[in-house]
């Protein structure tokens, strides 16, 4: 069977990996709004935390022994504690300035991240082996389904459907939201906004962690997988507009399978058409497909 | 009459002239010309992108599109067509400045973060067409580029006479870049800078402003780009990738923004401190950049020539009180 001449096998198998790219897309996308709206500052250290995530499970099952499902829980913990660490140490000094600084102050921690694991590691990939519970195939009939693919994607679904759940719907995410739109009136009520602004980048950083947890197993572990990413996820963040969460998973699932799409009927602008996408949707709708602000 | 700030504008032009003679005497002073000219060729490339982030108030996070596609477009004429260098120059120039048209004028439709964001997006197509495409040589980049004669006259093979045509050609967009900023454009830009909402609603057309004072800093960024393919004599990946963007930010961060000598105060840290390095430390030149960067945005935003006009300011503002005290 044929899809506009491509085999229909290549065709499903190009659409999954778009989707798991498109997983990790929103999943750090989604990380990106949460921190940008309560702290007012872009990560662009987001990428590399989401290296150190897939090198923290790399080295508990290289140097610790500690499996998949360890590394699944402790890398984003550890992740977390450092993303903590960095808004007392750096962030914190930068609420009440331009934002274009926390952009500046993240993207210089990135060099730094990226620099000593490439010091010592060096740019070669480190293999990362697919969990045997996870390992295999599973038959559709239409097509064979990399069983480590289909948990990927529904990890990332879980993960931003209950991180949509916590902000839209707890209690707790009314505190977040309601110091996005008013730090200091949320303060007057007696709710800690220093700590809470504190914690909200560690579970970004987790969450950063997480996905790169996630891609160990499918891509080459290496010092530079987190600033290739955080581009493209910058872009996918433009085209979606920040406001809105929802719209954030949307956009990164759907320009996942766009991506995946190219790359079976015109391979050489792959790598590109995100950008191109977001140059049309700057053109026609600057504010972003779920954007508020104009 | 001679009041302290035309004395002070007095000072800062002997400055320049003192610095102006020491580039000229540089290379008999046994100071490495292709240092030097390198050196320029980034000052430049800093002085430029100020243009834009420390006179206009935009952060463009995608430079390196400009200053590295002008470096392949210099390199491929003069290379493959057998252009002569200022043509080569030239041709680079008009390239990077046509890019920025495009890329300002998709850019400028978002403002402060965003418009980062977009600048380093747009960049990173730019760079993945670098990398496709087939006059660029790909991994290997354009080799070996020839210096050719100067209006087919003037050799510049010899790194001497190559020398004062860069010194020639930095000091020629140094007065340009002063001229724009203290021309009643650049005093526009300034105050869109300051105050957005305020130009709009003075009349200002502020995108027009903005798109030409977007293309103006490209071009120069790209002038840039093809005078360093010129000098070393090839133009890579590297010259497009986003972490050459992030080097310029560095430089003009370092050396103070803003500020007119800054970014090549800047420069000639960053790139005395790689060439200081690159041999003996390996990767841990990004971890010090990385660095720099952090205590830079922490602790010293003003940069070094920032602190300084402050604090001089200060010194000329504590000589008055206690002058009028008397």
């Amino acid at each position: 069977m044929e899809i506009f001449g491509i085999p229909l096998q290549a065709f499903l198998g190009q659409l999954l990996l778009g989707l798991v790219n498109g997983a990790f897309y929103a999943m750090l996308s989604l990380g990106l709004a949460v921190i940008f709206g309560l702290l007012g500052i872009v990560n662009f250290a987001h990428g590399a935390l989401y290296m150190l995530g897939a090198f923290a499970a790399w080295i508990m099952m290289d140097q610790l022994g500690l499996n998949y499902w360890w590394a699944l829980v402790l890398a984003p913990l550890t992740v977390g504690a450092l993303g903590v660490v960095i808004e007392r140490l750096f962030l914190k000094h930068l609420y009440k300035l331009d934002p274009l600084y926390g952009l500046l102050l993240t993207f210089g921690l990135s060099l730094i991240a990226e620099g000593v694991f490439r010091e010592i590691y060096g740019v070669s990939g480190q293999n990362y082996s697919v969990p045997e519970l996870l390992s295999g195939a599973t038959n559709l009939g239409f097509m064979v389904l990399p069983n480590y693919r289909a948990w990927v994607v529904l990890v990332s679904l879980v993960v931003c459907l209950g991180t949509w759940f916590l902000i839209e719907r707890t209690r707790l995410g009314a505190y977040l939201r309601a110091g996005t739109e008013n730090a200091p009136l949320v303060q007057a009520f007696g709710v800690n906004v220093p700590m809470m602004v504190m914690l909200t980048y560690g579970a970004g950083a987790a969450l950063a962690a997480l996905a790169g947890v996630l891609a160990a197993p499918i891509i080459q572990v290496n010092p530079l997988m987190g600033s290739n990413l955080i581009i493209v996820v910058f872009a996918v963040v433009v085209i979606g507009g920040m406001g809105s969460i929802l719209g954030s998973v949307i956009t990164g699932l759907g320009l996942g399978i766009v991506e995946g799409l190219t790359r079976v009927f015109y391979p050489e602008a792959s790598n590109i058409v995100v950008f191109v996408i977001m140059v049309i949707v700057l053109m026609f709708r600057p504010a972003g497909l779920f954007g508020k602000e104009a | 009459m001679s009041t302290p700030s035309t004395k002070a504008a007095n000072m800062l032009r002997i400055t320049y002239l003192v610095l102006l003679v020491f580039a000229l005497a540089a290379p008999f002073l046994g100071l490495y010309p292709v240092f030097v000219m390198k050196l320029l060729c980034f000052a430049l490339f800093a002085c430029a992108f100020n243009l834009l982030l420390g006179f206009t108030g935009l952060l463009s996070f995608g430079h390196a599109a400009f200053f590295g596609s002008a470096a392949y477009v210099t390199g491929w004429f003069i290379k493959a067509q057998g252009w002569t260098p200022e043509l080569g120059l030239l041709a680079g120039t008009v390239a990077a400045g046509l890019i920025g048209l495009v890329v300002g004028a998709v850019a400028i439709r978002r403002q402060g973060i965003y418009f980062a964001m977009i600048t380093l997006a747009i960049a990173q197509m730019v760079y993945f067409v670098c990398l496709q495409a087939s006059f660029t040589g790909g991994e290997d980049g354009l080799q070996g580029v020839p210096r050719g004669k100067l209006l087919g006259l003037l050799p510049l093979e010899s790194d001497i006479s190559l020398y004062y045509v860069v010194v020639a050609i930095f000091t020629a967009c140094f007065l340009f870049i002063s001229r724009i900023v203290h021309s009643p454009f650049g005093q526009v830009l300034k105050m869109i800078r300051e105050n957005e909402p305020r130009a709009i609603s003075l009349g200002y057309n502020v995108d027009r402003y903005k798109l030409l004072a977007f293309v103006l800093s490209a071009a120069l960024a790209g002038l840039a780009g093809s005078m360093k393919t010129l000098v070393m004599g090839f133009a890579t990946l590297s010259d497009v990738h986003w972490s050459m963007s992030g080097e310029v930010i560095l430089m003009t961060l370092l050396g103070g923004v803003g500020t007119f000598f800054g970014p090549v105060m800047g420069s000639g840290i960053v790139i005395a401190l790689q060439n200081l390095l690159a041999d003996k430390v390996g990767s841990w030149v990004t971890v010090i950049i990385g660095a720099i960067f952090v205590v830079c945005v922490l602790a010293f935003r003003k940069g070094v020539i920032g602190e300084l006009q402050a604090y001089l300011e200060r010194r000329r503002n504590a000589a008055k009180a206690a002058s009028q005290q008397t």
